[in-house]
């Protein structure tokens, strides 16, 4: 059915441009969603709504998926369960700390030519491949 | 008429459709480029086994469109609804944010699974993903205690 085996991921790739684009043209705003989360943690005044509306559009955004694209939402699920409580916590923690994730550092970071955000996609692309190679050791 | 003064924005019904259309498209993107599924990420990440490059082509198409958008912004005097563009201005390296990058890359690198997809996959009903989400929130939660 693919010609391109990477068609899909260029073309979904190229409709997340087209999201932060309309974002930070439309509203002035960076698209990274732990900070837009981080706000349902902590809220800060006149900026809950539009990122309340942000985060459930998100959501909605893979409800519609199967209905467009005519398959379950591809989700594989492979590990015990407090692999995900400990990637959960650690993730939530180290994007706060960090100040910003893929998307915020390494979408729209980069598209702006930002050198914190350049040296930020760098250090958690590499921590993670060493991470999961670890892991992958020791599991097997 | 626009005061270059900080003045809060205010979100009127347009802003919030373009809100709303940015996180559908946003969230049909990484349903499409599969990088909804853990898995895919993971094969990513497995630089010493059987790799499987996608990312990067998700990586190139958000940027292709990213990077004239947001350099065209660079020419903007406001954003098209909006008073003031909100961008970090910040350019040095500090510890934090590199101590920040290593803590997430090693979390992402655990289970495959980064905010925007956790909150998108939430629409599979698996527990883990819900468990992940929960647990998200208590880091940063954690975090801004601990920081503040």
């Amino acid at each position: 059915m693919n010609n391109f085996p990477y068609l899909n991921a260029l073309a979904g790739g190229t409709l997340i441009g087209v999201a932060v684009v309309l974002m930070f043209l439309g509203n002035g705003r960076i698209t990274g969603i732990s900070g837009i989360v981080g706000s349902v943690v902590k809220p800060e005044k006149g900026q809950t709504l539009w990122r309340v509306v942000f985060i459930i559009s998100l959501i909605l955004g893979g409800t519609l998926y199967p209905l467009l694209w005519g398959k379950p939402l591809p989700v594989e699920i492979n590990g015990p369960w407090y692999l995900y409580l400990i990637a959960g916590l650690v993730v939530g923690f180290g994007t706060r700390t960090g100040s910003g994730c893929t998307s915020g550092h390494g979408i729209c970071g980069i598209a702006r030519f930002s050198p914190r955000s350049l040296v930020a996609t760098v250090t958690f692309i590499l921590a993670a491949m060493i991470t999961h190679t670890l892991v992958n050791a020791i599991a097997g | 008429m626009t005061t270059m003064h900080a003045a809060p924005d205010k979100f009127h019904f347009g802003n919030l459709l373009v809100i709303a259309l940015s996180g559908i498209l946003f969230g049909l993107g990484l349903g499409i480029s599969e990088m909804v599924n853990p898995q895919r990420v993971l094969g990513f990440l497995d630089v010493l086994g059987d790799w499987d490059p996608t990312l990067i082509f998700v990586m190139l198409g958000a940027l292709i469109v990213a990077v004239p958008g947001f350099q065209a912004a660079k020419l903007m005097h406001k954003p098209f609804l909006a008073i003031t563009f909100h961008a970090p201005s910040r350019r040095d390296i500090d510890p934090k944010l590199v101590g920040g990058a290593v803590l997430f890359g090693i979390g992402w690198g655990l289970a495959g699974i980064c905010p925007g997809p956790s909150l998108v996959a939430l629409n599979s009903m698996q527990s883990e993903i819900g468990l992940f989400v929960v647990a998200m929130l208590a880091g940063i939660f954690v975090h801004d205690k601990v920081f503040s």
